[in-house]
């Protein structure tokens, strides 16, 4: 019976990024064209929001191509290995009050060391194509996403400590309004943080365009290239609906569905403020990227903790 | 500085590079013998020429001209230094070592003449790739690709 | 006498990954988002390290000398178009100088002012292609489409005047191809208008941005000696405060006549370098609106030196002239023998020059910081391999 529901929400998860990868997707082009001074897609469909119906089947029917100096075991199942662990966070997520698809009690411990499995696909996908920016790429990519694990992680352990549980049931159920001006640090930690987990701009090294072409996915096409897409859109979905929920709140603001509308809501403008945060920063460089994390990150993250807890004795 | 000053400086401090000198088409220009080129251009580096602009051949059949061109900031002139290489053995004095900038100019010479300039660190072929055959600047090269339009056209 | 080239016969030289020293060799290039063209550079890596950049050039390398030697001194101006494919107005003045002083024709002043507008429009719609893409290397794009917002301007001015909108073909020896067309002084002046306050926002929104300044701030110093000795020009010396601009220096055409500052930096760093042209652009338009009050004064129509010949033919002799370009002393020398085609063409291109000081800048910095030192040469490949 466990297996069957795993079975489902896993498929649920799919959906839910696939979906969302493919509205995010249309989001972003019309984020991006309005601040790069243009109008993004308008030709297909109401404000060209049928686009991704035309572009998801060009990318199912292209050819996929694998290059013949790859490790092509490695190379062709990597992209799972990437994917399958954000859609696996995504089970975590406390949607109702009361109901989340994984009702786990080391829920938040789960919804931040499955994802950064993550890493060890991107070091397969760099180091099975065989290629030296791949290889660059990957390695950028697991310095960044490990080292920014740990600001990630005590950002959230402050919330953690708030509620007294790690079960996000527990901590929707315990949160009051006044947190959010007590995280507001933690959560911003969270979300400099989950860009850099996501390999988004500015943080988007591992895959410099400028640079390293596409980086760990540069010799990726057709489909597989749309998984690495997926995964970067799921992650970028389901850290915005993790940092709603805990650190905004999520439906807590209202009662019944219109607390759901909310949620839903504040996750969307948490993902605008991702695209808005790409399409405007240059990106970092490797060191400055490192000294920013733990010089910066992780002493704040850390001091946060601390008034966290200062805080929880008198809870 | 205008050329007459140049001129006067110029043979004032170098007497023996002074009857060399002459003025075309709002240059100085410098008619100097290959085997005294480099010196020449250590002279006129110490005269004020602190820049090169651009060093090229021309192909006159018998030998090839070389042609540098100097600029002096401070003076605010220029000055082409022309030197003659006889076809059978094209090989001159490189002047890397007075301007860095001749490097790459020299490399595209030897390239496109197959002029060899001696002391070059690193001369190599810089627009054609390695295994290139030929130096198509040289009037007498021959390709299948090159075409010579008709008279009339 | 040489051979023709087997060219279905390219031996292959394999390039090692790692090289004896541990160092990881990678290929930027030919075909590279941000190599602004086709160029190979070689690197050599230690960990991010630059050990070594070499800049392979010549991918792009079509003869254009070669070819013109079997031109008419009028069916050049077209090839020259094709050097600097960002500033075709340039290659075209340069080379129209260099017939005019071998063939001795007086270019009617008219034609002069128009060159002038043409050419600072060009620098103009040429640095935001330098500009934009210094933020798109760093990963800024949003910065790349508001400098192509204002290069469209200037093309769709171009695309007015000769209907072209890259390759204009317009100056010709002699004069220009055609006069202004109506309305088109009004357009050029709405431009210059409103030209300085964009470069402002870009100003703020680029060179104020925190992560553009970290990244490009101390990156690729160009000491000004290093930039003397190796003859860079253009913004590449003037962001090293190498204050050297052929328009004040060596003034040529109607330059004298018109009051404008040159930008310098001083640190010579990709910063710098990128800043100068900002300014430089909005000097441009105090040029481009002095240029538009002076050319009041002449006769409509007078763009042509009078009894041109309909094929040119100079006499023997030589001939350098040269002109600032958006990249540098853009110089051509020609050499006649008495015919119809010029006996050689010679082009010292700023852009080549430029370039040849990449191994020096990009080396001990890392990967990253060589795709800016890169930009902030702003090589044009159609110049360098011509």
């Amino acid at each position: 019976m466990t297996f069957v529901w795993g079975l489902l929400w896993g498929l649920g998860a799919v959906m839910l990024i696939a979906g969302g990868a493919v509205i995010g997707v249309w989001w972003e082009r019309k984020v991006a064209g309005r601040i790069q001074l243009r109008l993004g897609p308008q030709q297909i469909g109401p404000a060209g929001s049928l686009q991704m119906l035309a572009d998801v089947p060009k990318l199912l029917f292209k050819e996929d191509i694998v290059p013949d100096g790859a490790d092509k075991p490695v190379f062709r199942y990597a992209p799972l290995a990437v994917f399958a662990p954000i859609a696996m966070a995504a089970a975590v997520i406390p949607f109702w009050a009361g109901w989340a698809p994984f009702d786990s009690t080391v829920g938040v411990l789960f919804f931040l060391a499955v994802p950064a499995i993550g890493v060890i696909g991107i070091l397969l996908s760099a180091w099975g194509s065989h290629n030296t920016l791949s290889t660059i790429g990957g390695l950028r990519a697991a310095a960044q996403m490990i080292s920014y694990e740990v600001p990630r992680s005590l950002s959230v352990l402050s919330i953690v400590v708030l509620a007294g549980s790690m079960r996000p049931v527990e901590i929707m159920d315990a949160w009051r309004w006044w947190w959010v001006p007590l995280t507001l640090v933690g959560f911003v930690i969270y979300f400099t943080a989950s860009i850099a987990e996501m390999n988004r701009g500015p943080f988007d090294l591992p895959e410099a365009e400028s640079e390293l072409v596409a980086g760990y996915f540069a010799d990726y096409s057709g489909f597989r290239w749309a998984i690495f897409m997926m995964g970067e859109y799921g992650a970028m979905i389901v850290a915005s609906l993790f940092g709603a929920a805990v650190f905004l709140g999520g439906f807590r603001w209202l009662p019944g569905i219109a607390g759901f509308v909310v949620f839903i809501a504040l996750a969307t403008l948490v993902i605008t403020a991702v695209m808005w945060i790409k399409w405007t920063f240059p990106r970092f460089r490797q060191d400055h990227l490192m000294t920013f994390c733990w010089t910066v990150l992780t002493p704040l993250a850390l001091l946060q903790l601390v008034v966290a807890g200062v805080v929880s004795l008198w809870l | 500085m205008n050329l007459n000053e140049l001129r006067e400086h110029l043979c004032a401090t170098y007497p023996d590079l002074c009857p060399l000198f002459s003025v075309e088409f709002g240059d100085g220009v410098m008619q100097v013998a290959s085997s005294g080129l480099h010196s020449a251009a250590a002279d006129m580096k110490a005269l004020g020429f602190d820049m090169l602009g651009m060093v090229t051949a021309v192909d006159f059949g018998e030998d090839f001209e070389l042609i540098y061109r100097l600029r002096s900031r401070e003076m605010r002139v220029g000055m082409i230094v022309r030197t003659r290489v006889p076809r059978g053995n094209p090989s001159v004095a490189s002047v890397t070592d007075l301007w860095p900038a001749a490097n790459w100019h020299e490399r595209e010479v030897y390239d496109l003449f197959g002029i060899t300039f001696e002391g070059h660190p690193d001369l190599r072929r810089i627009l054609l790739p390695d295994d290139w055959v030929g130096h198509p600047l040289r009037k007498d090269y021959e390709d299948p690709g090159v075409i010579r339009r008709p008279d009339y056209l | 006498m040489t051979e023709p080239r087997d060219t279905a016969v390219a031996p292959e030289t394999p390039v090692p990954v790692v090289d004896d020293n541990g160092h990881l060799i990678v290929n930027i290039g030919p075909s590279h988002p941000s190599t602004h063209g086709v160029c190979r550079v070689l690197v050599e890596l230690d960990g991010e390290i630059v050990v070594k950049a070499e800049p392979i050039i010549g991918h792009l390398h079509r003869g254009i000398e070669k070819m013109a030697e079997n031109r008419t001194y009028l069916q050049v101006v077209p090839l020259t178009d094709r050097l600097d494919y960002v500033g075709s107005m340039y290659a075209n003045w340069a080379y129209c100088r260099a017939v005019e002083r071998l063939a001795g024709i007086r270019v009617p002043e008219r034609a002069e002012y128009i060159r002038v507008i043409v050419c600072e429009l060009q620098r103009i719609a040429s640095h935001m292609m330098a500009i934009g893409p210094a933020g798109a290397d760093t990963g800024a794009t949003s910065a790349f489409m508001y400098t192509f917002w204002q290069r469209e301007m200037v093309v769709d001015l171009f695309e007015a005047l000769c209907g072209a909108r890259l390759t204009y073909n317009y100056v010709r020896p002699g004069g220009v191809a055609s006069d202004l067309p109506d309305g088109w002084i009004e357009r050029c002046r709405a431009f210059i208008a409103q030209h300085p306050a964009a470069m402002l926002e870009i100003d703020r929104f680029l060179f104020g941005n925190v992560i553009f300044r970290a990244r490009t701030k101390g990156i690729g110093v160009l000491d000004a000696a290093d930039a003397v000795a190796w003859g860079a020009t253009g913004p590449v010396a003037r962001g090293s405060g190498m204050s050297w601009d052929l328009r004040r220096d060596d003034p040529y055409s109607v330059y004298p006549r018109f009051d404008f500052d040159v930008p310098v930096g001083s640190r010579g760093d990709a910063y710098d370098r990128a800043r100068v042209r900002v300014y430089e652009a909005v000097e441009s338009c105090r040029i481009i609106g002095q240029a538009l009050d002076g050319l009041a004064e002449f006769k409509p129509g007078d763009i042509m030196a009078e009894a041109m010949p309909r094929l040119l033919a100079p006499p023997p002799g030589d001939a350098y002239d040269h002109i600032e370009s958006a990249r540098g002393s853009l110089g051509v020398y020609l050499v006649s023998d008495g015919s119809v085609r010029p006996y050689r063409m010679k082009v010292r291109s700023p852009a080549f020059c430029n370039l040849a000081l990449l191994p020096l800048l990009a080396e001990g910095h890392t990967l990253s910081d060589l795709v800016v030192i890169l930009g902030s040469l702003d090589p044009v490949f159609g110049e360098v391999d011509r």
